[in-house]
């Protein structure tokens, strides 16, 4: 028999601490879509995604209703759109883009991601031509979301792909400048992705996942904060455990939604992503966890310490409360979604030397920060080459999400509102990294036999 | 998941009337209480209600949307959840 006390911490952890099922995301394999005219395919697309997601906007729902437990959204991940398009003499795949937004619309979701590449050991035919349109398609539609995978422990960094995306970004943020470079927001470039992430933007349905499946992601940054603040001074021992009962408990409830929604759709349970993704919100924030261990603002010394702790001690209780997790899991820092994240920002506390150090330790990398709008395509590569560089060497995945906004400074600010929310403007360093952009090529796989 | 137990909590300044108001809305609609526990959690009136709604006559959306309504009326939070929200995050 549950205990009162039970019951009220599961009914506290919703209603005042902002437990959420972050998402539950469709995967959909769009492999037998391809066809030899653009048209055809993107009909066979449209319809293969708006039968088997009818449902699960409502699905989503009657969950949430039934366990009393908010699903914040629902969303639909797809087979990388260059391996679908590629059969087509299409050059321009826009008319794909259009069509997932469309898909999108009518299964009432508000993102779906996979107009993505995986070029990290180089290009086809098809991966060429996505890449290329991905400025049109994020300017051009309102809930695709772009990724391209650069680079892999394995193939090493495909730097001519490193400084394409350097290209792109700016392209998509000039595109979108009367929305401060939103299309950037729906944009990551990766290293070793992985193919059954959740999350938006960089979620995609990888080519060695079933034909459709459910992921769900779980978050809880406000109840984890919360646990802390009971064990104040108490020593790092108390500090791992404690993170990691909450972690467990959290993910506890990830794995019921997804299997009840599985079932409910009549698709296999895939994964869930045991990460702490914050809000803006207040009250929803991985920097405040940060700060809450100790440190007076988030990104002084010590950040990366904390950081680390948070990000294993999670793992630790998520993985003994699923048996099957994936995606990131782990802690997200993206800037303009974390309410103390951005107040670390705007306060100077938190610089892009110490973002790119933090992700060494985190789930994910360089995520939501908004960055000079006149800043170099070179030197937005080098940023990525360098993220994707601690992804390759240390064998995890790494991303950037990075905003150029368009005709703004250090001093200023974007807004996305929603759950993209808001970030101060952060320096990045003037200093040229040009000539090494430029040289091309690939750079090479480590040796793993030689650790340190 | 096939069972139709459900977990309903009250929680609000005290006063007359909270625990009949509640059974009365069970009653009507044919869900039977299975337990009743409460606890006063500082100032806070807070009672759990254990109840199978295993032959009622109304949806448990429905029936959220009537404690809602009388939770409005006696000044306190009513929430209704199926009881493996609690079990599955409690019980290995």
């Amino acid at each position: 028999m549950l205990t009162i006390e039970e019951i009220l911490e599961t009914i506290k952890m919703v209603q005042q601490e902002n437990l959420d099922i972050r998402t539950i995301t469709m995967g959909i394999s769009l492999r037998d879509c391809a066809h030899p005219e653009a048209r055809v395919a993107c009909q066979k697309i449209y319809d293969k995604i708006t039968r088997l997601a009818a449902n699960l906007v409502e699905v989503g729902e009657e969950i949430a209703q039934t366990y009393g437990i908010p699903i914040v959204n629902k969303r639909i991940s797809v087979t990388p759109i260059a391996l679908v398009a590629e059969s087509s003499r299409e050059e321009d795949y826009l008319l794909f883009a259009q069509t997932l937004d469309r898909a999108a619309r009518e299964v009432g979701i508000n993102f779906i991601g996979g107009f993505s590449a995986l070029v990290h050991k180089g290009f086809t035919r098809g991966d060429h031509a996505l890449v290329h349109s991905i400025p049109a398609a994020l300017a051009g539609t309102e809930r695709v979301c772009a990724s391209v995978n650069v680079a892999s422990t394995k193939a090493g960094i495909n730097m001519d792909a490193v400084y394409l995306m350097g290209r792109v970004i700016k392209d998509t943020a000039e595109r979108t400048a009367g929305q401060d470079g939103l299309g950037c927001a729906k944009l990551v470039v990766f290293a070793n992705v992985p193919e059954d992430n959740p999350f938006m933007a960089g979620a995609f349905h990888g080519i060695g996942e079933p034909e459709c499946v459910i992921n769900v992601g779980v978050s809880g940054p406000g109840v984890v904060k919360k646990a802390l603040e009971k064990v104040r001074g108490a020593d790092f021992g108390t500090l791992a455990e404690t993170i990691k009962k909450t972690a467990f408990k959290i993910t506890r409830m990830g794995e019921l939604v997804g299997r009840v929604a599985a079932e409910k759709l009549g698709v296999p349970f895939g994964i869930v992503d045991i990460s702490l993704a914050p809000t803006p919100a207040v009250g929803d924030s991985v920097a405040e966890i940060l700060e809450e261990m100790g440190l007076e603002r988030c990104g002084t010394h010590g950040t990366t310490a904390a950081l680390a702790l948070l990000n294993d001690a999670v793992k630790k209780g998520g993985a003994m409360a699923s048996s099957y997790v994936g995606g990131l899991s782990g802690a997200f820092i993206p800037v303009s979604e974390d309410a103390g994240m951005i107040r670390a920002a705007a306060e100077g506390a938190l610089s892009m030397d110490k973002l790119e150090a933090m992700t060494c330790v985190c789930s994910v990398g360089l995520d939501m920060i908004a960055i000079p709008g006149d800043t170099p395509a070179e030197t937005i590569a080098a940023i990525i080459a360098d993220e994707v560089a601690i992804g390759v060497i240390n064998r995890k995945t790494t991303a950037v999400r990075l905003i150029p906004a368009p005709g703004k400074q250090v001093g200023d600010w974007v807004e996305f509102g929603g759950l993209l929310g808001r970030a101060p403007i952060i320096p990045v360093h003037k200093i040229s990294a040009a000539e090494f952009v430029r040289r091309g090529g690939r750079i090479p796989a480590p040796i793993h036999s030689l650790n340190n | 998941m096939s069972s139709k137990r459900i977990i309903i909590s009250i929680i609000g300044p005290d006063r007359v009337g909270i625990i009949a108001g509640v059974a009365g809305i069970l009653a009507d609609h044919n869900i039977n209480i299975l337990d009743i526990s409460q606890t006063i959690l500082q100032e806070f009136f807070a009672m759990i209600m254990i109840a199978d709604m295993g032959r009622s006559t109304i949806s448990l959306q429905e029936l959220k949307e009537l404690l809602t309504a009388k939770g409005e009326e006696l000044g306190v939070s009513i929430s209704a959840q199926h009881e493996d929200a609690f079990n599955y995050m409690h019980r290995i």
